[in-house]
């Protein structure tokens, strides 16, 4: 077991003391064995708050959109209506489970599932702190561009599946479209690996720093443009709005999910929400600096120097703390803009969006993967401000 | 940090492990409280009220086909890029970035060739438009 965050709790003083306890019991090493329970106490954790996450999501969607349309939205359930996608959970359950007669059975069930293992398999490379990763691969950008073709593969399953016209049109259609918008969103985050050699989470954020002239995003002007196709395609690959097409309910009545009930279609919805969550955090962790807090006090080491009595670990922690609390609130406001984006554009017809995808976006992705290359063999990878500045400083030089 | 350790993909298969339990566990859960009717309407796929004619499993249009091939060739091209991608960095460190960005923009090139072709035969159109009907027309005239 070598996840980040076992090896940062194994820094923990329990922690010795109990592994030593169990060898004892055991007769036989017990490393392995509190590694192993310790990660799988900290995945129940991660996945129970990030399904929390999935359903303040649909609940920050309605309540978004009534703000955004001068409506009240969900308060009667809890303080401000925020326990009402437990209700909403609660009576998915209690739901009867209609199965369409001539549906395939199996793959009837395989769709939700291959969804919701897709997106939580996702989390897994997220780079919460740099203590609090569920396992750093070293292939993470990769890995996490493979596992969530999984959910394409559960919608288009979730379409054949139930061999309805309306699903099927959708399936094919979802398809169809997060295919083809993976290309762009694999081209921009080439650019990425490009300029930091590693296909690591840690290292592309290490890469970063705390303020934004040294987020790759202003780093220079194709990683600017490279931001803006990532999030464009994550869009699409997630069927949010203005790409829903899908689930386009004016034409395909739900798409996809028009004949799955109950706890199936809440395990699409719940898959969507938390996929969101993710996309945005991994355009979060690319290009706007991922956890890196400003200053340097993720690693808390200003805190050590500053108030030498307080202890290592706890400064160690608090910084830690201070990481997760910046990743999750740059993830959150992307989310927000993700919201705000689909109560505020109409959807795009299914031409267009095939237009968009091959006509633009991915051109413009070649050509930023060939500027970003460019400008690493030219600048040796320093920023625009980096430049500016040492040009600056020539110049002032030569006026004296 | 990471090795080459096939233990770091533990922590995967526990959470797709999680992931299939919540699934599973809450349709089981559910099936002790949920009612269970199933009359002959209500199992047949919505078609808006209409009586479904034939099965949803029929063909399908060809530009589904057209759109996998095209994504085919840039997802392998995606896939050989990468490992270029990570180690360009180290050999512009040591001096050699020239050798490897030619080689690298080569490549690029033949791929934008490509959707070049694609883009002149109108294969990234989503309705395609026909010329060579009124060719033929024209040529048969003469």
């Amino acid at each position: 077991m070598n996840s980040t965050v076992v090896s940062y709790l194994s820094q923990a003083p329990g922690y010795a003391l109990a592994v030593n306890k169990l060898t004892e019991l055991f007769g036989f090493d017990a490393t392995g064995f509190v590694n192993f329970l310790l990660f799988f106490l900290v995945a129940f954790i991660v996945v129970n708050v990030m399904s929390a996450i999935g359903g303040l999501g649909t609940y920050a969607e309605r309540k978004i959109s009534a703000d955004l349309q001068m409506r009240q939205g969900p308060n009667r359930v809890g303080p401000y209506g925020l326990l009402q996608f437990l209700a909403d959970g609660v009576k998915m359950i209690g739901k009867e489970d209609v199965l369409p007669a001539q549906a395939d059975r199996f793959l009837f069930l395989v769709a939700p599932l291959m969804c919701m293992v897709g997106v939580f398999a996702s989390l897994a490379v997220l780079p919460f702190s740099n203590g609090f990763t569920l396992t750093n691969l070293n292939i993470g950008v990769f890995y996490l561009l493979g596992v969530s073709s999984l959910v394409g593969v559960g919608i288009f399953l979730g379409g054949y599946a139930s061999n309805s016209k309306w699903s099927m049109l959708g399936g094919m259609r979802g398809a169809s479209q997060i295919i083809s918008y993976e290309v762009p969103v694999t081209l921009s985050i080439l650019a990425i690996v490009l300029m930091t050699g590693s296909l690591s989470f840690d290292v592309i954020t290490e890469a970063q720093g705390g303020l934004p002239h040294e987020w790759f995003v202003l780093h220079n002007p194709f990683t600017f443009i490279g931001f803006f196709v990532l999030f464009i395609g994550a869009l699409a690959e997630t069927n949010r709005a203005p790409f829903d097409l899908p689930e386009a309910e004016s034409e395909l009545v739900s798409g996809y999910h028009t004949e799955f009930t109950g706890m199936r279609f809440a395990f699409f919805a719940l898959a969507e929400y938390v996929e969101v969550f993710v996309v945005c955090g991994v355009c979060a962790a690319l290009f706007l600096g991922g956890y890196k807090v400003p200053f340097d006090l993720g690693t808390g080491e200003l805190i050590m120097k500053t108030f030498p009595a307080v202890h290592p670990m706890l400064a160690k922690q608090i910084g830690n703390i201070l990481q997760l609390k910046v990743f999750v609130l740059k993830t959150l406001l992307l989310y927000y803009v993700v919201i705000w984006i689909r109560w505020t554009l109409p959807r795009m017809r299914v031409d267009s969006l095939m237009v968009l995808c091959w006509k633009y976006l991915t051109p413009i992705a070649l050509f930023n993967l060939v500027g970003c290359a460019v400008w690493l063999w030219a600048f040796e990878g320093k920023s625009v401000w980096t430049l500016i500045f040492k040009s600056g400083v020539a110049a002032a030089g030569g006026h004296h | 940090m990471s090795s080459h350790n096939l233990d770091v993909y533990m922590p995967v298969l526990i959470l797709m492990a999680f992931a299939a339990i919540m699934v599973l566990g809450a349709l089981l859960v559910g099936k002790l409280i949920r009612p269970h009717n199933p009359t002959e309407l209500k199992v047949t796929p919505y078609e808006c009220g209409e009586e479904p004619i034939g099965s949803a499993w029929s063909n399908f249009n060809v530009r589904f086909y057209v759109v996998a091939l095209i994504f085919i060739i840039f997802d392998v091209e995606g896939a050989l890029m990468f490992p270029v991608a990570t180690v360009f960095k180290r050999f512009v460190e040591i001096g050699q970035g020239g050798a490897i960005l030619g080689s690298f923009l080569l490549f690029i090139s033949v791929l934008v060739l490509g959707v070049v072709y694609c883009w002149k035969k109108g294969d990234l159109d989503w309705v395609k438009s026909y010329q060579v009907s009124t060719d033929y027309n024209e040529k048969k005239d003469k």
